[in-house]
């Protein structure tokens, strides 16, 4: 039984973010970061001190914040509006409706610190109803990248993308997961592991806990398949058909309630085109108690032996 | 009590937020630092309220908008026998309910949960509202950051305050002139507060926010002006009581160390004398 991140160095997504947002920055003048006082949490210090005219901080006024990002989208600017995921999608949410889906604006949103990231802070500071509400939006991909390499290759795809996205990232310490030269692919899944017993598919931080889970399960002869899904919408579908078909069992984990987020984006998929059984980890449609980010995901029976768990009771009801 | 055991209190309620916030490691130690006098005020000299009957109907409501110092509210209703005082140290942790925003389903004397900020000053125009729909005088009070002026919720709840004449609510803006990364001045200045409220049509006093007897005064009911919302413009430092903190946006969530510790509870142990 071996961990395949034993002793891995863990990363704060956002510097990935960061960094190469300064690095596009350089090259191209029409991108600009809006923020909500939010340059500390948001890591854009570095992004101010190098073009300082192009940080907007308006304040402590996100339905303001996204408004304004739009309005420079129209104005030929590419902006990254970045907030605390939980202000950034439940405060401005008709302003992400009206303004940047409907109006198809070119509006890249950044949710900093999604999930429950944020622990003992509490569910107002918890943004797990994200996928949910942001995925019934047409025109705003929503995508959750795993690992410090992911979310660097997300940010180079979001600037190039013609058309707004919500990227939902995290301030939880991961290793890495991808290869270092990964390009995302809008709507395709990356398969991480091959296996024919189930597949279990997770994106964010779910994903390495998945990894170490199957091994978990590879230790006792189970044969998991893993796919790492950051985009939610579009999902992959023809790799969810797949799964269903090679491997008869799907189970999701999110760091999201289960009410609308990638297991129910994965279990619609699958009853309208390949019903296996299913098991979707994630939270149970509760707010939390107060525990740390990592705590909290163990509670909710997402460490990883939990989740290896899970995936031998699903087996059992594969038939 | 009298403003100097008001003031007494405050300092002891200060060193206990101080400890709580180094044992636990987090916490937003600079508007705590700022509020701590106002609350201090409200719930041992002016409001009517009942530790053993929390839901009592004609209590006196308290809404903390600016629900991140939401420990400084915890001690203040531990002090008044809402909680039991030895709760402070589970602060944060593992299934406390004092969590780093207050729940007003799990902790008593809270009046609504607050965290995201701009939403508890809607939530006193409601409460308000109802008491003069009721034909009851219990009295409504909300304090925000002034860096949570920003969020646009709080003009529109601004207006309808002054259209509804509700002279049974008071909102007291903690003016500590720093946000969470800058001043205001350099984010999205809103100084000078005071005619903005006016021009709204609220009764508006400015106040040194750390000095009890201006703060006891400006809250008493005597100085309600019928017909008109009352604004307490509350001057006050970030930090306060604390030389290292105050005014220095650097500790808007920073957590001394061991020595920065020590030298801040010698501080507010100094001012006892
Ligand atoms: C809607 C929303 N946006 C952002 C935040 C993050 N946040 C927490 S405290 C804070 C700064 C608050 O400044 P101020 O209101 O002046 O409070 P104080 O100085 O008294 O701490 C920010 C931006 C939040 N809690 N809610
Ligand atoms: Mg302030």
């Amino acid at each position: 039984m071996s961990n395949p991140y034993e002793g891995a160095k863990l990363h704060d997504c956002r510097d990935a973010f960061t960094s190469v947002l300064e690095a596009l920055g350089s090259d191209n003048t029409d991108i600009v970061a809006v923020c909500n006082d939010s340059v500390g949490s948001s890591k854009l210090a570095g992004f101010r001190d190098k073009f300082p005219e192009r940080l907007i901080n308006v304040g402590i006024a996100e339905q303001n914040m996204v408004g304004v990002g739009a309005g420079l989208a129209n104005g030929g600017k590419i902006p990254f509006v970045c907030a605390a995921s939980p202000f950034l999608t439940g405060r401005a949410l008709e302003q992400i409706k009206a303004d940047v889906a409907y109006s198809e604006a070119n509006v890249k949103l950044v949710g900093i610190s999604s999930g429950m990231a944020y622990g003992e802070l509490g569910p107002t500071h918890h943004s797990i109803e994200d996928f949910a509400w942001i995925r019934a939006l047409p025109n705003v991909p929503v995508i959750a990248p795993a690992d410090r390499v992911e979310t660097a290759a997300v940010i180079k795809w979001a600037a190039a993308y013609r058309g707004g996205c919500f990227l939902r990232l995290s301030r939880v310490g991961v290793p890495d997961v991808l290869p270092e030269d990964h390009v995302f692919e809008l709507g395709k899944a990356n398969y991480l592991r091959e296996g024919g017993d189930l597949t279990i598919i997770a994106n964010g931080v779910l994903t390495h806990r998945s990894m170490i889970a199957a091994d978990l399960l590879g230790a006792s002869g189970i044969d998991a398949r893993v796919l790492n899904m950051a985009s939610v919408r579009p999902i992959d579908e023809a790799a969810v058909v797949r799964a269903a078909n090679e491997t008869g069992a799907i189970l999701t984990c999110e760091e999201h309630t289960t009410f609308g987020g990638l297991g129910s984006a994965v279990a619609e998929v699958v009853v309208d085109q390949a019903p296996v059984p299913m098991t979707r980890l994630g939270v149970p449609g509760i707010f939390a108690h107060t525990a740390s980010a990592n705590d909290l995901l163990n509670d909710f029976g997402m460490s990883p032996a939990a989740i290896a768990d899970s995936a031998q009771a699903l087996l059992e009801r594969k038939g | 009590m009298t403003p100097e055991d008001l003031s007494r209190l405050a300092n002891k309620i200060r060193r206990r937020d101080l400890q709580a916030v180094f044992e636990a490691g987090a916490g937003h130690i600079g508007g705590e630092m700022s509020v701590i006098d106002i609350l201090t005020a409200l719930y041992f000299r002016i409001m009517n309220v009942e530790p053993a009957n929390p839901a009592a109907p004609h209590r006196d409501r308290l809404v903390l908008s600016k629900g991140h110092t939401a420990l400084a509210l915890y001690i203040v209703l531990s002090e008044k026998g809402f909680i039991p005082a030895e709760e402070i140290s589970t602060f944060l942790q593992h299934k406390s309910r004092l969590n780093g925003h207050p729940n007003r389903v799990k902790v008593p004397g809270v009046e609504t949960n607050t965290g995201p900020l701009g939403h508890g000053l809607p939530i006193g125009v409601g409460m308000a509202k109802a008491a003069k729909l009721n034909g009851e005088n219990w009295r409504t009070f909300v304090i925000t950051g002034d860096g949570e002026m920003q969020e646009g919720s709080n003009w529109e709840a601004i207006m309808a305050a002054a259209q509804f004449n509700l002279d049974n609510l008071t909102l007291i803006i903690d003016h500590n002139r720093l946000q969470q990364g800058a001043r205001l001045a350099e984010t999205n200045n809103l100084a000078p507060l005071a005619p903005k409220l006016e021009a709204f049509g609220w009764a508006v006093e400015e106040i040194d926010g750390h000095d009890m007897d201006e703060i006891c005064s400006a809250l008493s009911p005597g100085t309600i002006t019928a017909g008109k919302p009352k604004c307490i413009v509350a001057h006050t430092n970030k930090g306060q009581g604390i030389s290292f903190m105050s005014d220095n946006v650097a500790w808007h969530h920073k957590v001394p160390n061991e020595e920065q510790y020590k030298q801040a509870m010698a501080e507010l142990e100094g001012a006892l004398e």
